[in-house]
């Protein structure tokens, strides 16, 4: 946080009472992984998700997002999946504060396929694990960050 | 809170893209320790002819105005697609845009 302290605590104000609020939603939004989204290890978030997490490293995964980025605060990401039946596409940053991004679930009649922004706190890798027919599999991508976007 | 939205069918898909306003804050915990849970979006639902398609589950670690794209099969010129967002402060927004 590099907010001034006035704002800072103008914040802590405002949210106070939604904590009350965030606590009764967490029990309507079962589906939310919410250990998977507050582990600090990418180990942690996939074991959180998946019972068995071990996945398989595959050329199935297109991970389109920029070599470089100056700024890491808005980082597209669009993930392609050349595999039948894709269930899911969890989207990890690996050496944010919390690396778990984003999961999406798919009906059978979506294909595999997202595109999104994200956040990335320095140069690392996205890491994609694909549910698909029962099965995860893996992809990384590297981005340079310059300036991190998580830092305030 | 606004948002944009808008689906279209190309090479036998219906391509939906959305871009909602939202200030997506991570949470955090300051010196002292004392955490605050932030403001983002944890939950986009995006249905077709009342069965959803896809869900976005989401963190801070999504940018501000979150843009999501998908694509499915199924949906016809003129069918409806309706999005539902859901912050963790209990905030919601909902939008239905036509395909085509």
């Amino acid at each position: 946080m590099n907010l001034p302290r006035r704002t800072f605590l103008k914040g802590i104000l405002a949210t106070s009472g939604a904590v009350a609020l965030g606590t009764l939603l967490a029990a309507v939004m079962a589906d939310w992984p919410k250990t998977a989204f507050q582990s600090e290890t990418v180990e942690g978030a996939l074991n959180a998700l998946f019972e068995s997490p071990d996945s398989e490293e595959t050329d199935k995964i297109t991970i389109i997002a920029p070599d470089m980025a100056a700024n890491g605060n808005s980082i597209p990401v669009e993930v392609k999946v050349d595999l039948p039946k894709v269930e899911s596409i969890t989207i990890i940053a690996d050496k944010n504060p919390v690396p778990l991004v984003a999961r999406f679930k798919f009906a059978d009649n979506a294909e595999g396929y997202v595109k999104t922004r994200i956040r990335m706190a320095k140069t690392s890798n996205i890491v994609t694990v694909v549910k698909a027919d029962g099965k995860l599999y893996t992809a990384r991508r590297q981005v340079k960050v310059t300036v991190g976007g998580c830092g305030g | 809170m606004s948002m944009r939205m808008k689906a279209y069918n190309e090479e036998g898909l219906t391509v939906v893209k959305a871009l909602i306003k939202h200030p997506m804050e991570r949470p955090s915990t300051n010196e002292e320790g004392k955490e605050t849970p932030g403001h983002f979006i944890q939950e986009v639902i995006f249905e077709h002819g009342g069965q959803q398609v896809m869900s976005a589950l989401l963190s801070g670690g999504v940018s501000k105005n979150p843009f999501l794209a998908f694509k499915f099969k199924g949906g016809a010129d003129g069918d409806m697609v309706k999005l539902t967002w859901t912050d963790n402060q209990g905030g919601t927004g909902t939008k239905e845009v036509k395909i085509g």
